[in-house]
């Protein structure tokens, strides 16, 4: 019973890829490249073609393949992964970066669009989960910071098909962004802890 | 006025009170832009728009044929997009503005596409006549096309483009508008997709946007998503942006117009 329910999601994707290849192929017709939003930003990669054609609900055995795939692309520095919070907090109020009317460069992390942080902050998203007081709960040691680091860097390492942009692996933020970040989240004089 | 309540805004988004409270100031602020909304002067402004002769032939747009025949504005925008048989095609009020102004006007498309968004100093006359033609729509119920077959495969491929996750931050439309009581910031996002939240907004676009002091049409809309979707840009009145257009019509059909809207 269950093989059979595991070989009929494996089989779901690719009745639906037809009709995925067409809406690319319409893309590529009625899209044209603006600023550094070029035509190569079009093509899906397989993690995403996946997840729109699983509704954003893979089967889990599927899930966790794509995830210990999407783990392969995580490059975590060497050494204490833990930046200034300060140069954080602006990172993740910027909204700014990768757009066809943003300059290469210069992303912010658009944190607060999706996300609670620092208790200041009140004007914050509700897409993903509160972050407040994250570091109170789990610490700043190691793993902690190799956790946070790997999540900022390509969130599908751990949950498929999660809202959240890659932020590493898809080029928008440097390593030492990613560790800025790192220590908004984690430092406990960081105001995300107060 | 409306200079006086973004800075309001910011001051409300400042205050140091809890979320709650802060919601309230912004429905009360809401209400307030609303009362002082300047829709009417792009009404107006619309209205002189199709009055007024222009083009190589020097005619103007009154007998334009938004789908109930030549000249006919009660309603028509309530049944947008549409499919018509003379260009064979699915098409939205835009689109089906462009088809009049070369047909009708004259006009080469390369000029009646030079401005299809405007700015706060200088607003297109899509967006003017937009204001106009909609609002004659007021308490007609939205019933876009959804019978011929390409209105269907539009339909269906609108669908597919609401769904499709692309681009280097993987977003789809659903990335936003796909969970109830979801925000952007203090920005409450419908789930485009539910008729129930579906038909709010498809009642109220065109809309003007305080935050933009401009008029905005529905293809602006889609548009400025791509542009946070971080996706290369949709081109005007393309199919892709029709077929999403009537997706997102067709979800909130039934509900009585009542736009030209505010909005934040």
């Amino acid at each position: 019973m269950s093989r059979l329910l595991l070989l009929l999601a494996l089989a779901a994707p690719i009745a639906f890829a037809d009709s995925e290849i067409q809406v690319e192929q319409v893309l590529k017709r009625d899209f044209h490249p603006r600023g550094q939003a070029g035509m190569d930003r079009i093509p899906q990669d397989g993690l995403q073609r996946v997840c729109t054609e699983a509704r954003d609900r893979p089967p889990q055995a599927l899930a966790r393949t794509l995830e210990a795939d999407q783990q392969k692309t995580l490059v975590i520095p060497e050494g204490s992964l833990m930046g200034d919070w300060k140069r954080g907090e602006r990172l993740a109020q910027s909204g700014q970066g990768m757009t066809w009317n943003d300059k290469p460069g210069n992303a912010g992390g658009s944190c607060y669009n999706c996300h609670e942080l620092s208790p200041k902050e009140l004007s914050f998203g509700t897409i993903g989960p509160s972050l407040r007081g994250f570091g109170r709960k789990r610490g700043s040691g190691a793993d902690a910071q190799r956790y946070v680091y790997s999540k900022i860097y390509n969130a599908k390492a751990f949950s498929a098909c999660s809202q959240m942009p890659r932020f590493g692996t898809s080029g928008t933020l440097t390593a030492e962004q990613i560790k800025d970040l790192v220590a908004l989240l984690l430092d406990p004089s960081s105001p995300v802890n107060q | 006025m409306i200079r006086a309540a973004v800075v309001f805004l910011a001051a409300v988004c400042a205050l140091p009170a809890g979320a709650q409270d802060a919601k309230k100031e912004i429905e009360r602020y809401q209400r307030m832009v609303s009362e002082g909304s300047p829709v009417e002067l792009f009404e107006i402004g619309g209205e002189e728009l199709w009055k007024k002769p222009a083009g190589p032939r020097n005619v103007s747009l009154e007998k334009c044929d938004l789908g109930l025949g030549p000249g006919v504005l009660k309603g028509a925008y309530a049944r947008l997009p549409r499919y018509f048989a003379d260009t064979d095609r699915v098409m939205d009020l835009e689109t089906r503005l462009v088809h009049c102004m070369t047909t009708l006007q004259g006009r080469s498309l390369q000029d009646a596409t030079r401005r299809v968004f405007g700015n706060e100093d200088r607003p297109s006359e899509l967006e003017y006549l937009s204001a106009y033609i909609a609002a004659q729509s007021r308490g007609v119920k939205m019933a876009p096309g959804t019978r011929h077959p390409k209105e269907q495969a539009a339909l269906e491929l609108g669908r597919a483009l609401f769904f499709h996750r692309a681009g280097p931050w993987d977003f789809s439309c659903a990335s936003c508008h796909g969970e109830p009581d979801r925000r952007i910031r203090m920005q409450e996002l419908p789930v485009l997709y539910e008729p129930r939240y579906a038909r709010a907004v498809v009642a109220t676009w065109p809309a003007y946007r305080v935050s933009n002091s401009q008029l905005k049409t529905m293809q602006w809309r889609l548009n400025d998503c791509y542009r946070q979707m971080r996706m290369p840009e949709p081109t005007f009145g393309s199919e892709a942006t029709v077929a999403l257009n009537l997706f997102l019509a067709a979800t909130g059909q039934g509900e009585p117009y009542r736009g030209p809207g505010t909005k934040r």
